[in-house]
């Protein structure tokens, strides 16, 4: 007898598993169509297809790389495809000390990038000089690159890196398309003497 | 006959005389003091002697005494006799008023990085080297990091509470 063959029609019900599927964001349906704001979809695309660039100098790397592994699967959030091409990518993570004479790469990776770009502080290290508060570690990459999102740990679990990620998934949704325009913006740049 | 510590001493008194000091053995390391302007010329003797043929420099760098008054930065080199396997010091005292010393770059290419190096972090002028200039730090740094009176920690940090982080 053969073995019958059928598509599963059955609709599991997935509330109790813990996964978050993508919502659909609020607007106006009907037969056909559905109208919504474009940022909402823009955001909605651009934070399920992060492409992130690892930078990576020392542990908190390690971290990372267990965080892309099967085990923990940035892979699940969309960010499956690590960039090593600053100019194709979205997401920068900084994960590991920053000596000072670093400094200058980190900030050309960063202008690199093309806009719309954001940057994860990975790491005590990253986030503040960590153990290192010494001459020749750069206190922290906000001294030459503006923040996004700083996970704390020295390292990080993945569990911390993926929640960071999280974090800025949530900013690249909430954030308007006018945002790189505005004067906060143009003023954030200009701190950073980029442009 | 196997070269001894004793053997490198007595060539080195019967050529230099007086000018060659503080003589010790710890841990069985042979360690000569010698005048500044004499340094060249005591590698010279150790690596050109066919009995002693120093021609390896395992290391060069500096040491900052903050109390000793005259003589506060002391360069150190370490020397090896590949063929004996025998290693000996000789170290050489410098005011950190006027901190040059002639080069060993002629010497031992070897060298070239270490009294970079050297220079990056205590500020020794070698005389004579062909390319000093800073190697390891940031080229903006207008201090030598470590001279003792140079605090270890970052200075433009303005968040982390002193009482804690020692400043």
């Amino acid at each position: 007898m053969s073995r019958p063959v059928r598509f599963n029609i059955k609709e599991k019900d997935t509330k109790d598993w813990g996964i978050n599927k993508v919502q659909m964001p609020e607007g106006h349906m009907g037969d056909g169509f559905f109208a919504t704001s474009f940022d909402k979809v823009v955001g909605l695309a651009r934070k399920n297809s992060i492409w992130p660039l690892p930078f990576a100098t020392s542990c908190c790397g390690i971290e990372f790389m267990a965080t892309m592994g099967s085990h923990y699967d940035l892979g699940r959030f969309g960010a499956e495809r690590v960039g090593f091409s600053p100019r194709q990518c979205d997401l920068l993570m900084v994960m590991g000390t920053i000596a000072k004479k670093m400094g200058p790469v980190v900030k050309q990776v960063y202008l690199q990038m093309a806009e719309p770009r954001w940057v994860i502080a990975v790491g005590a290290c990253a986030s503040s000089g960590g153990i290192f508060d010494t001459y020749s570690v750069l206190q922290g990459i906000d001294q030459v690159v503006p923040v996004d999102v700083y996970v704390p740990g020295c390292p990080p679990r993945p569990e911390a890196i993926i929640d960071g990620v999280l974090k800025i998934q949530e900013l690249i949704h909430n954030e308007s398309l006018r945002r790189r325009n505005g004067d906060q913006y143009k003023g954030l740049m200009e701190f950073y003497d980029i442009q | 006959m196997a070269l001894t510590n004793e053997i490198i001493k007595s060539r080195l008194t019967e050529k230099f005389g007086e000018a060659v000091t503080g003589m010790e053995e710890p841990y069985g390391l042979l360690s000569v003091t010698v005048p500044r302007d004499l340094n060249l010329k005591v590698l010279n003797f150790l690596y050109d002697e066919p009995d002693l043929s120093f021609r390896f420099l395992t290391d060069l760098t500096a040491v900052h005494y903050p109390e000793r008054t005259g003589e506060e930065i002391c360069v150190v080199y370490h020397l090896h006799n590949l063929v004996a396997n025998i290693r000996a010091r000789v170290k050489i005292y410098a005011p950190v008023s006027n901190p040059d010393v002639y080069t060993a770059t002629g010497l031992f290419s070897g060298a070239n990085w270490m009294e970079r190096e050297t220079y990056d972090f205590f500020g020794v002028n070698f005389v004579g080297h062909p390319n000093l200039k800073r190697i390891l730090n940031v080229d903006e740094m207008d201090y030598f990091p470590l001279r003792k009176e140079f605090p270890l920690e970052d200075q433009t940090r303005i968040d982390k509470d002193d009482d804690m982080f020692g400043r």
